[in-house]
């Protein structure tokens, strides 16, 4: 039995009835983080010492007849979000040594569930990118062909995954950033509704639009990681003060009831959209057949501003981002260089040379968004653009319960492609930052594989704290679709 | 929109960031070009739109204001560069 590869619904199984232990389990990712991560590079920190210790004592408690919705599970966590005693990079110089004090609630509701923390993985610096090529500290490669980006900014989690090195990982995602490397990797992310899950403890990029969501191999997987952390919390203002539903009930509907009477919406802006791969379209065209050969009514709908989306997006991002990252002065936290003349200079020195140059490039577009006299022209138009894309989906959802489309419109471009062209880089988020500046759901599920043996995903965006459509119609279409070549070798 | 590299210097300087001889060119390009493809938003009619609050449930939250215990100094210091004693110490700001 190959252990690295099970789905959580699985392992759990097994290690409930004893014929697994969850030491043997870690180990077998230990094993296989040795073996494989010097060429993909998921990782930034692997806590051999403290995953064993974690699964002894899950081993223990599962003797015991213990039960908890993770025991024993190895869960690796985007390295953004803090961890008590284990170093929390970001993917920057800036934060190399930094070793957080607290836990962020997202992992402390991982551990209370039992989860066993593996490592700590790989993304863009502060998670400005959308390959994993941003890391201060080296790039990781996307498993299914090693050329290749894993997508971004949750690179090393989905390639984690993905190269079964865990069994689950969280990420975060941005403007695509869980579910574009999900689909590059031929897995599912979930992108939840802004304030399902809680933020406190993750390091801040643009904090209207980050969510923390979970990245698995199966539909069920990402329900059973939902049902663990999401809820509300009060140390983040922005966690919606909503019940949580037993996110794995949608899976239970689709098995009762299938996907008959819902309908999906299929923005007019997005059909031949400049940009988009044969492949990709192609890919997505048959998953629509899936769909509709499962009741799934196709309606178009329209999201007017979709050619707004991009601009207004890297107007905000960035505006936020350059607020956020003030904190990275050299005083409370983080490096600092020494041979500075005074204090204003021991500023500009520890940020020059600890932020690396995207993170530079955006803090200075932010800047020169927010600065006087320019701030109406850019900051301010740009949210309200946003405004008219939130009443866009809210108008689109009026028709449909979901909204499907390509994820990415490419599969995984080549390292290097794009390193020197921002703007072609940024544009590849058309399908997925929409949602985050709606704050609504989405899910990438794998569609297709191309042939050149790379994955491409299908997105499927839902109702503001609808995560249980968006779900249902996901396990529906991954139990329903072709058969997909469901693990890259390495 | 042009932004030229002393433009850039005094963005940067704004900033707090000191951005090395060889990316400023770099940065005067790019975020030029960048800027050129945001100009597409004055395209869009945005006249009686209101600015976005964020995507979060629009209600205030409030708590009692109650005292906690706090991980004290020990703690809170711990990733300090710099530290003297229970305090952080920076560069000279007055002379």
């Amino acid at each position: 039995m190959e252990l690295h590869a099970l789905t959580i619904a699985q392992a759990k199984k097994l290690l409930a009835d004893r014929e697994i232990s969850s030491v043997g389990l870690v180990s077998a990712m230990l094993d296989r983080i040795e073996a494989h991560d010097a060429k993909v590079g998921a990782f930034l920190t692997v806590d051999r010492k403290g995953a064993l210790a974690a699964a002894s004592a899950a081993d223990a408690r599962l003797a015991n007849g213990e039960d908890a919705p993770l025991l024993g599970i190895p869960v690796a966590l985007k390295d953004l979000l803090c961890t008590t005693g284990v170093r929390t990079t970001c993917g920057s110089k800036i934060l190399e040594e930094f070793v957080p004090t607290y836990d962020a609630t997202s992992v402390d509701m991982l551990k209370k569930a039992g989860a066993v923390i593996i490592g700590k993985t790989n993304m863009d610096e502060f998670g400005m990118g959308s390959s994993t090529e941003n890391s201060g500290f080296h790039v990781t490669r996307n498993p299914w062909n090693l050329d290749h980006v894993p997508g971004g900014s949750s690179g090393g989690s989905a390639a984690a995954v993905a190269a079964r090195m865990c069994t689950a990982s969280l990420g975060t995602d941005t403007g695509g950033s869980i579910r574009q490397p999900a689909s590059h990797c031929g897995i599912v992310g979930l992108k939840p509704t802004y304030g399902r899950v809680s933020r406190f403890g993750l390091v801040s990029y643009a904090s209207s639009l980050d969510q923390i969501g979970p990245i698995t191999r199966t539909v069920r997987d990402a329900a059973i990681m939902m049902n663990v952390i999401a809820g509300h919390d009060p140390k983040d203002s922005t966690s919606a003060a909503v019940d949580a539903p037993d996110f794995t009930s949608a899976l239970a509907e689709f098995d009762a009831n299938g996907l008959s009477g819902m309908k999906a919406g299929i923005p007019k802006e997005y059909l031949g959209m400049e940009g988009l791969d044969p492949e990709v379209e192609k890919a997505f065209a048959d998953a629509r057949k899936v769909l509709e050969d499962l009741g799934v009514e196709i309606v178009e709908v329209s999201l007017p501003h979709t050619d707004y989306a991009v601009a207004a997006y890297y107007v905000l991002a960035p505006s936020e981002a350059s607020s956020n990252l003030a904190r990275y002065d050299g005083v409370k936290y983080g490096a600092r260089q020494k041979d500075a003349d005074g204090l204003i200079d021991m500023y500009k020195k520890t940020r020059s040379k600890g932020f690396g140059p995207e993170v530079q490039r955006r803090i200075i577009m932010g800047t020169y968004a927010l600065s006087a006299g320019y701030y109406d022209e850019y900051y301010g138009r740009a949210s309200r653009v946003r405004t008219l894309i939130m009443d866009d989906f809210a108008k689109a959802f009026e028709g449909c319960d979901i909204i499907i489309s390509p994820v990415a419109p490419t599969p995984a471009f080549k390292i290097g492609e794009n390193v020197d062209d921002p703007l072609t880089m940024y544009l590849s988020d058309i399908f997925t930052l929409s949602a985050n500046m709606a704050g609504i759901p989405g899910l990438s599920v794998p569609c297709g594989i191309s042939e050149t043996g790379l994955p491409m995903g299908l997105q499927i965006l839902g109702k503001r704290f609808d995560e249980m459509s968006v779900l249902r119609a996901g396990y529906g279409f991954e139990q329903s679709a072709p058969s997909f070549p469901g693990l890259p070798e390495l | 929109m042009k932004i030229s590299k002393d433009d850039v210097e005094h963005i940067a300087h704004l900033a707090r960031l000191e951005v090395d001889d060889s990316l400023v060119e770099k940065f005067s390009t790019q975020v030029s070009g960048i800027l050129d493809y945001i100009d597409v938003l004055k395209d869009v009619d945005v006249s009686g739109v209101p600015l976005a609050s964020g995507a979060a449930l629009q209600t205030n939250v409030f708590r009692e204001d109650r005292v906690k215990p706090s991980p004290g100094p020990s703690v809170t210091l711990t990733n300090a560069p710099d530290r003297d004693d229970d305090f952080y110490t920076v560069p000279k700001v007055v002379g």
